[in-house]
């Protein structure tokens, strides 16, 4: 089937994942409400599976969608398979999500049609963000994710640090979504368009205002940079993810920063590809940065969901690095770990779900101390986990830094490259640390982590993430031939 | 040997080599906490016996010019160039049959010492046992950074869960130092690859590819310096090597015994497969080849004087590790074919006799529950056996006439000698700084008065242990009275590493000259 956006019905076409995910988020969201659901135990089952056939539904369509091409004009929305590969990583991350959390939601008692139907909608913004072409539409999506995002971060109305840290996300992510917009309008004030291909075009032939577009350029740099929490716009990370429910913040550290890393890279690498030389030394600053500070940083953590947090801040410099090498290895490198670093760490949050027997207990190191001994499969699984976080062979999350290293050595960033495996071994010390609670330490007397219960649901969703990883750490081939036709259906790469 | 042939030994033997380990590491797995040992020794068992068919099937001839022997490729991930690609020169050969032997009997060592989860022991043992012979056995430099790395795992767990007192530190210490070696190295890699894209137009991790890559005096010196900083921690050479002694004295038993026996030699096996083919012009440099010398030399006379004051036997071994892997080095060093092979030879029997001093170690440990030189005395009256087999090791340790040691520290020092006679005579001195260190302390613990009552009640070996200590102790005697036959398995591979090298050197001569006649046309 062919897609021509000069029909708006088609439009339809293009966005059906979307759509359906709205649609069942509008569905779950009433029977949340709904009396017949207000007081049956067990209600966070029937809605989590119900969202879950969701996003099996968009994922069938996320997948019918390859078949479809684009012919005649070009439009807001792209359905190319950079998108379709971002749709993969969301629709992941909301199905493990859910999967993950239907337990923590029933047993923490939080408003289940609201979680379930939030976390749908949050990943209908991240799809329409990465399927922008347009940096308006680009902002709408940003918006419908960030907003569902905080409301799910303030979602255990008993705890008061799940209500700090949704307010300390909603000032700081507001804030930053002003730089950003601020950037657009900027933007628009230089080149006259908001459509990415436009601006390429102005910026290349260069009919543009040069001093607006780069104060809209650096305001954007910014505003993206808040959103994948790259050092030193990373100060509300630790706070909201140690804060906010441990699914909430498994979902986000995953998916928000996906999307935010994704249309970082469309925008950057194909509206401001011209601009290459203007912005690709702040980047390479923040890289740095970023991978220092935040490996450094994370030694210190004994928490941890606070270490996790700073982990993920460490991932997004390694990330960072792919966009500064702005080349299609690096790039289709970026999606490869996304795909990856998705799986791992959401693995990792459900074992400290588990772990934490579903509530904001038992977050300590400490409180690992002979898990392996007591629960070896899962101890097994965490190590597996952890050592694919820290990035060894044999796991996907080697694979990805391998691609990643390789867009970096192709272009020529030697000191990056250098910085990168050197901020790798700083962050085998804490990852190893968790392992050596789990499997060197002897459980103080009497925890036998008999309480610690494996429900069915996530139990399938750490079997799976583990098999994934361990098949992308030996054989990458499919995954990474995927990532490729990706990046190429982007491809404006001038490389540098 | 046509049985060999009729199976079709050649074309299979490495896969199952690489792979049967893990198989059995997934049948510990699945069987039971009690079936856990018996399972491991006898898969790493079979895995021995069917690795012995390489010392008759592998022939020499087919290494010559730098060849490969059991060569197998085939593509793993198609779109970086790596390949899936196996084969075995005169190096790796001894290097695979060194480890397959050695993991049977850690294993068989580990019989009594092992007391809390066995399976997880076991199954760790052989995950080791697969790494190491990959690492040995890999013709492609992605395959081989792979299992490089994946040996850290299962050593960390080894040492970090059955270990002694400070074992996590140890641990974590080991695994640390030796990941930030290798992640630079893995830099360098990457490098090469680049390289051999921009001339053979695809990417290729694949060895051979690899050597065909020139470059230039300034990037073989880089590379040269992630790669050997990489090895240099590994084997280690001095000032690398605080790591050892601590994961030596932490580990458990067979985890000594797998570490000094066959870990420490990837080091020094990556020197004579990656450091000197892949950048001659580098290795031949003076000004690295005198650091190399010295830290090698500086290796020897340090540990050996640390050594002999150590009142702990097991951390005394462990320096005497750091000495006689700077004889290895010096050797490589030298460049010549002597000391290559001297090197190699070190290394082969270094393997054997460390590894013993360990296992007896162990017995020791097991029957007094200390490693105390003092704590012992006079036990050879209660305990023939073991002393007997304790003093024949300590002398192939030394490097006594007659035994393994031997042969291997004079071709080294007989190799340095030719092209480095200084560095050969302060080397020569460690021969006998090892009699210092490893004689008083077999008198004091063997010999002397046996002056205490535990000591009285100590059983001498089982017939297990017997059986442990047999092999190793015929190999020391037999390598050290008839070498020949490792001599000319090793000597075609070691000499067209030596062609490759000298070919640099002739390289670097003639760009010398040819500096020196554009400096007179000048004038």
């Amino acid at each position: 089937m062919t897609i021509d956006f000069s029909s708006q019905w088609h439009y339809l076409v293009a966005l059906a994942p979307e759509l359906i995910l709205t649609v069942f988020g509008m569905v779950v969201l009433l029977a949340g409400v709904s009396r017949r659901h207000a007081t049956t135990v067990g209600r966070a089952y029937d809605l989590g599976w119900l969202s879950l056939f969701g996003v099996l539904l968009a994922a069938f369509a996320n997948g019918w969608l390859y078949g479809v091409t684009e012919v005649g004009v070009s439009s807001m929305v792209a359905g190319d398979a950079f998108a379709l590969f971002a749709n993969w990583i969301f629709l992941i991350a909301a199905g493990f999500g859910i999967l993950m959390s239907m337990a923590y939601v029933e047993r923490q008692g939080l408003q289940v049609g609201e979680f379930f139907a939030l976390l749908l909608l949050s990943t209908v913004g991240m799809m329409v963000m990465v399927a922008a072409r347009d940096l308006i539409v680009i902002f709408l999506g940003l918006e419908v994710m960030s907003i569902a995002v905080y409301a799910m971060t303030a979602m255990n109305r008993r705890d008061p640090r799940s209500a700090e840290a949704g307010l300390k996300y909603f000032i700081l992510g507001a804030f930053s979504t002003g730089f950003f917009l601020y950037g657009i309008a900027l933007t628009y004030g230089g080149t006259g368009s908001t459509n990415i291909t436009e601006i390429a075009v102005a910026v290349a032939s260069g009919s543009t205002q040069p001093a607006l577009l780069l104060f809209g350029v650096a305001l954007m740099l910014i505003g993206f940079a808040f959103k994948v929490s790259a050092v030193p716009f990373h100060m509300w990370t630790p706070d909201v993810y140690e804060g906010a429910p441990t699914p909430v913040t498994a979902f986000m550290s995953v998916a928000v920063k996906a999307a935010a890393f994704l249309a970082f890279l469309r925008v950057f690498t194909v509206a401001f590809d011209g601009l290459y030389e203007s912005w690709v030394n702040i980047a390479w600053w923040l890289s740095v940065i970023t991978m220092v500070v935040a490996n450094l940083i994370a030694l210190q953590q004994t928490n941890v969901k606070r270490m996790l947090a700073y982990s993920s801040v460490a991932h997004g410099g390694y990330l960072l690095v792919a966009i500064v090498a702005a080349n299609t290895e690096a790039g289709a490198g970026m999606l490869f770990y996304l795909l990856v670093y998705t799986l791992m760490n959401l693995g990792v949050f459900g074992v400290v779900m588990l772990v934490g027997r579903q509530s904001e207990s038992s977050l300590e190191l400490d409180d690992y101390a002979g898990l392996g001994q007591h629960k070896p499969a899962l101890g097994v699984m965490l190590t597996i986990l952890l050592l694919s976080l820290a990035g060894f062979p044999g796991t996907g999350g080697f694979m990805g830094k391998i691609f990643i290293l390789q867009g970096a050595m192709d272009a020529h960033l030697l000191y990056l490259s250098v910085i990168l495996v050197l901020t790798t071994v700083v962050s085998y010390y804490y990852y190893l640390r968790l392992a050596w609670y789990v499997w060197m330490r002897d459980a103080p007397d009497g925890a036998d982590f008999a309480d610690v219960t494996t429900p069915m649901p996530m139990r399938i969703g750490l079997l799976v993430a583990v098999a994934f990883i361990l098949y992308t750490g030996l054989f990458p081939e499919a995954a990474l031939d995927m990532a490729r036709s990706g990046i190429a259906s982007i491809a404006a790469f001038a490389g540098g | 040997m046509p049985f060999l042939e009729s199976i079709a030994y050649d074309s299979w033997i490495l896969h199952a080599l690489l792979w049967l380990p893990l198989v059995g590491m997934g049948v510990v797995l699945m069987g039971s906490e009690q079936a856990a040992k018996r399972v491991a020794f006898w898969s790493a068992m079979g895995v021995f016996i069917l690795s012995l068919g390489l010392w008759w099937a592998f022939d020499p001839a087919t290494t010559a010019g730098g060849g490969f022997a059991f060569e197998s490729s085939s593509p793993w991930i198609p779109s970086w160039g790596v390949s899936y690609a196996l084969g075995l020169d005169g190096i790796s050969l001894f290097m695979v049959m060194l480890t397959t032997l050695i993991i049977p009997l850690a294993i068989l060592g580990s019989w009594e010492y092992i007391k809390k989860q066995e399976r997880a022991f076991y199954a760790l043992m052989l995950l080791l046992e697969t790494g190491v012979v990959g690492v040995f056995a890999s013709l492609d430099l992605f395959l081989f950074y792979v299992f490089f790395e994946l040996t850290l795992v299962p050593m960390y767990f080894i040492v970090g869960i059955w270990g002694g007192e400070r074992r996590i530190y140890a641990a974590i210490k080991f695994f640390l130092y030796t990941a930030l070696g290798s992640l630079l190295m893995l830099v360098g890699i990457l490098y090469l690859y680049f390289r051999a894209k921009e001339m053979l137009g695809v990417g290729s991790f694949a060895y051979g590819d690899i050597l065909a890559v020139s470059l230039s005096l300034k990037e073989q010196l880089w590379l040269f310096g992630a790669f050997a900083l990489a090895f240099s921690i590994k084997v280690p050479i001095f000032p690398l090597h605080t790591w050892l002694p601590d994961a030596h004295v932490e580990a458990p038993t067979p985890g000594s015994v797998v570490l000094a026996a066959v870990l420490l030699k990837m080091g020094t096996y990556g020197f004579l497969r990656f450091l000197l083919p892949l950048f001659p012009a580098a290795a031949v440099h003076p000004t690295v080849v005198t650091i190399m010398l010295t830290l090698g030399v500086v290796g020897i006379v340090y540990a050996a004087i640390v050594a002999a004051v150590q009142p702990d036997a097991k951390k005394l071994v462990a320096y005497t590790s750091v000495a006689h892997m700077g004889f290895v080095v010096i050797g490589i060093f030298s460049l010549t074919v002597n000391g290559l092979q001297g090197g190699l030879f070190v290394m082969i029997s270094h393997g054997i006799s460390t590894g013993a001093l360990f296992l007896l170690l162990g017995m020791l440990y097991e029957r007094r529950h200390t490693r105390e030189i003092a704590a012992f005395g006079g036990i050879g009256r209660v305990m023939p056996l073991l002393s007997t087999a304790f003093i024949i090791t300590a002398l192939a340790s030394i490097g006594l006439p007659g035994t393994s040691g031997f042969v291997g520290e004079f071709l080294a020092l007989l190799g340095t000698f030719e092209t480095h006679p200084a560095f050969a005579v302060i080397a020569a001195s460690g021969v006998i700084f090892a009699a210092y260190y490893m004689l008083p302390m077999v008198q004091r613990m063997f010999f002397n008065k046996l002056d205490r009552a535990e000591n009285r009640e100590m059983k001498d070996l089982s017939s297990r242990e017997i059986l442990i200590l047999a092999p190793l102790l015929a190999l020391m005697v037999w390598i050290g009275v008839h070498p020949a036959p490792f001599l000319e398995r090793m000597e075609p591979s070691v000499q067209s590493v030596i062609e490759r090298v000298q070919g640099a050197e002739e390289g670097l001569a003639a760009a010398a000259n040819l500096d020196l006649g554009e400096g007179r046309s000048d004038r």
